[in-house]
């Protein structure tokens, strides 16, 4: 568990997976768990359906000056596994740092499971279970989620629910607050 | 590298300016050969240019460019082309 | 009040609607794109009751809200880049008017090459219009900033439009906290407008007629005397709004750690706030270089920076260019000095096409420029490749 006052992290996703709001979600859920600089923000530009993409979220004690993109992030949250063969995840990374995947595969099957921390979780799967779908897509988002107070203790399970469950009203609210749970619970970390 | 003397903004045409975009793709065209017919209009329609004309006026596709649109697939008018979803086989 | 995490472009939505205009006018452009869609969505919730004229041009925008604040009711606009160039007749016309509009301008790079990323050269090149302009380095300051705008447009002293200007993606599409106060407070600080004067039939006047030499003369030189009022005016405005919201992003200039500062650093906009974190590195490694932030551009803050001169030697950090000859900001702040001051003034380019500035990259300007080691106006981080 990190106990630094700034962190830094990058999703890495495919453009309509929701790595902008996934960012949104977790900064909305940091502020509510008392962390008073937060910032979410996408690489700006044109995003495409399906392109990698990238998306950034800062989560600090006191309020953030920092404007700039982020070149050595604390975490990297993996949204699609097939995009660790097009980019470089682990590039900038701090020594310290922690990668979180959504795949089926375990930490240590990761060949940089050696020298960093590695957590993951199958969204995909459990999007999937709670038919949390868009346009028949699962929308791995949530689970991701909840996945990320088992590496960061910035950010409270509790209120990742409460801005998950206050983001989709209703029926869905309660399919994505149960996914976020099932993330949580399954998510295994190396270290 | 420049051609002229100043620095311009003037780009020139080239195949994946932008890197293989082929890995943007969700869904994939599938082309069934043998229920082709030759009419072409896939390579008319496809935005990308990803649609590769033969000689004989049969045509392949260039996964290296091809985001999945999925254009080709809907003018197909025999449906020799269907669109699966990517990683399917794997 | 309420805490809202949003971009900065919702954010100004939000407090654009709160400041009660009887017309919106504004045509979608990228990176302003998502205010205008922030305030159809308050259309939609019926938040925003007032008139949200849909245009088919910038320039057609700018002269709706000409139209309706001619018609004596409160107008506000936003965009971007070529929109605001597309405006720019009419912003012209809006200031020799005297119509107090507010208007959120975007700073993107002007194409081509086509690029949407933040740079100022679209609002600096509208730097003689008669605008008031302000430059906004976080989504709090645009929030409140909207509200004090209007004040200070229709301030009696005052009665000129403003253009509150923040980076492209930057600011408005990066998602942080602002306190929102409730529309009770807004209302108490900023009450309804009272225009001074109006197209009324009852009270028949006229608007852009032709008028002799001498009296064009006249209102030039009671525009600058409007803006020069505005020098003292804006700070007073900020002072009262922390009287009731308790905080202040400065009047003319925001400084941060200027005490016993040998260098100050003269930047704006998000590179302003940036800025922040390199003056925290750069003083830890025991370098006297403190911030102050530009956040009025018109009216020009002379005689702020003659003060800040007689404290330390200045680095200004542009990003902009006034191709032909310098930065902006470089440029004016040496005018300024002409015979009142032996500061050095070291000036920057930085951060032109949007390309990013990071803290490191200011904190390395600044070593530079106390070792006394930059060229005249240097263009830093240009690559080859």
């Amino acid at each position: 568990m990190t106990a630094k006052s700034l962190v830094e992290i990058v999703f890495h996703g495919r453009g309509g997976q929701g790595a902008v709001t996934a960012a949104n979600l977790l900064v909305a859920a940091a502020f509510k768990d008392g962390n008073k600089g937060v910032q979410a923000f996408p690489v700006f530009g044109a995003e495409r359906r399906g392109a990698p993409i990238r998306a950034f979220a800062r989560i600090s004690d006191s309020e953030i000056h920092l404007r700039s993109e982020i070149y050595e992030p604390d975490i990297v949250i993996v949204q699609d596994e097939s995009i660790i063969e097009l980019v470089d995840i682990l590039k900038g990374l701090k020594k310290d740092g922690t990668i979180l995947i959504n795949t089926r595969k375990k930490p240590k099957d990761f060949i940089f499971s050696k020298t960093f921390r590695v957590a993951t979780v199958d969204a995909t799967s459990i999007a999937l279970k709670h038919d949390i779908l868009v346009g028949g897509i699962p929308v791995v988002n949530t689970p991701i989620l909840g996945a990320i107070p088992k590496i960061l203790n910035k950010v409270t399970l509790k209120s990742v629910q409460s801005v998950v469950q206050s983001k989709w009203k209703g029926e869905q609210g309660i399919l994505n607050v149960k996914a976020t749970q099932d993330a949580y619970d399954t998510t295994e970390v190396n270290k | 590298m420049n051609k002229y003397q100043v620095v311009t903004t003037i780009s020139y045409p080239k195949p994946g300016a932008n890197g293989k975009t082929g890995n943007w793709r969700i869904f994939k065209p599938i082309l069934d050969k043998q229920k082709c017919v030759k009419c072409l209009r896939c390579w008319i329609f496809c935005p990308e240019t990803a649609i590769k004309r033969n000689k004989d006026d049969t045509i392949d596709i260039d996964y290296d460019y091809c985001k999945g649109c999925g254009i080709c697939a809907k003018e197909c008018t025999v449906k020799a082309i269907t669109m699966e979803r990517e990683g399917k086989q794997q | 009040m309420t805490m809202m995490i949003d971009t900065g472009n919702y954010i100004a939505a939000k407090a654009a609607i709160m400041a009660r205009p009887a017309v919106v006018a504004a045509y979608p452009i990228t990176p302003q794109t998502t205010v205008v869609e922030g305030i159809a969505k308050y259309v939609d919730t019926g938040e925003y009751k007032g008139e949200y004229i849909c245009v088919e041009s910038e320039h057609s925008a700018m002269s709706a809200c000409i139209g309706a604040s001619a018609a004596g009711v409160r107008t506000f606009t936003a965009t971007s880049s070529h929109g605001l160039l597309l405006m720019h007749e009419m912003l012209h016309w809006a200031a020799l008017a005297r119509m107090p509009i507010v208007m959120c301008n975007i700073n993107r790079v002007v194409g081509p090459g086509w690029n949407i990323w933040a740079d100022q050269n679209d609002s600096i090149s509208q730097r003689d219009t008669g605008w008031i302009q302000i430059y906004c380095s976080s989504n709090q300051e645009i929030f409140d900033t909207v509200i004090q705008s209007f004040k200070i447009a229709e301030h009696e002293k005052i009665i000129l439009p403003v253009m509150i200007n923040y980076d492209a993606f930057v600011l408005s599409h990066t998602s942080m906290p602002a306190d929102i106060p409730t529309q009770k407070e807004i209302d108490d600080f900023l009450p309804a407008y009272k225009p001074h004067w109006k197209l009324d039939v009852n009270n028949p006047i006229t608007f852009g007629n032709i008028i002799a030499p001498m009296s064009y003369y006249k209102v030039r030189k009671a525009m600058q005397d409007a803006q020069e009022h505005a020098k003292t005016i804006i700070p007073k405005i900020t002072k009262e709004w922390e009287q009731t919201f308790k905080r202040n992003h400065g009047g003319l200039f925001e400084e941060y750690k200027t005490e016993d500062a040998e260098f100050i650093l003269i930047s704006s906009g998000a590179l302003g706030a940036e800025s922040k974190a390199a003056i925290d590195e750069l003083q830890k490694k025991g370098l006297k270089v403190g911030l102050a932030r530009l956040r009025v551009f018109r009216p020009f803050p002379t005689e702020e920076i003659i003060r800040l001169s007689k404290k330390a030697h200045l680095i200004v950090i542009d990003r902009n260019i006034s191709i032909g000859n310098e930065g902006a900001m470089f440029n004016e702040i040496k005018a300024a000095l002409y015979q009142k001051s032996d500061a050095k003034v070291i000036g920057y380019i930085a951060g032109l096409g949007g390309t990013d500035v990071t803290y490191k990259d200011i904190e390395k300007m600044c070593e530079k420029a106390v070792r006394g080691k930059t060229k005249t106006n240097e263009w830093y981080g240009l690559r080859e490749d």
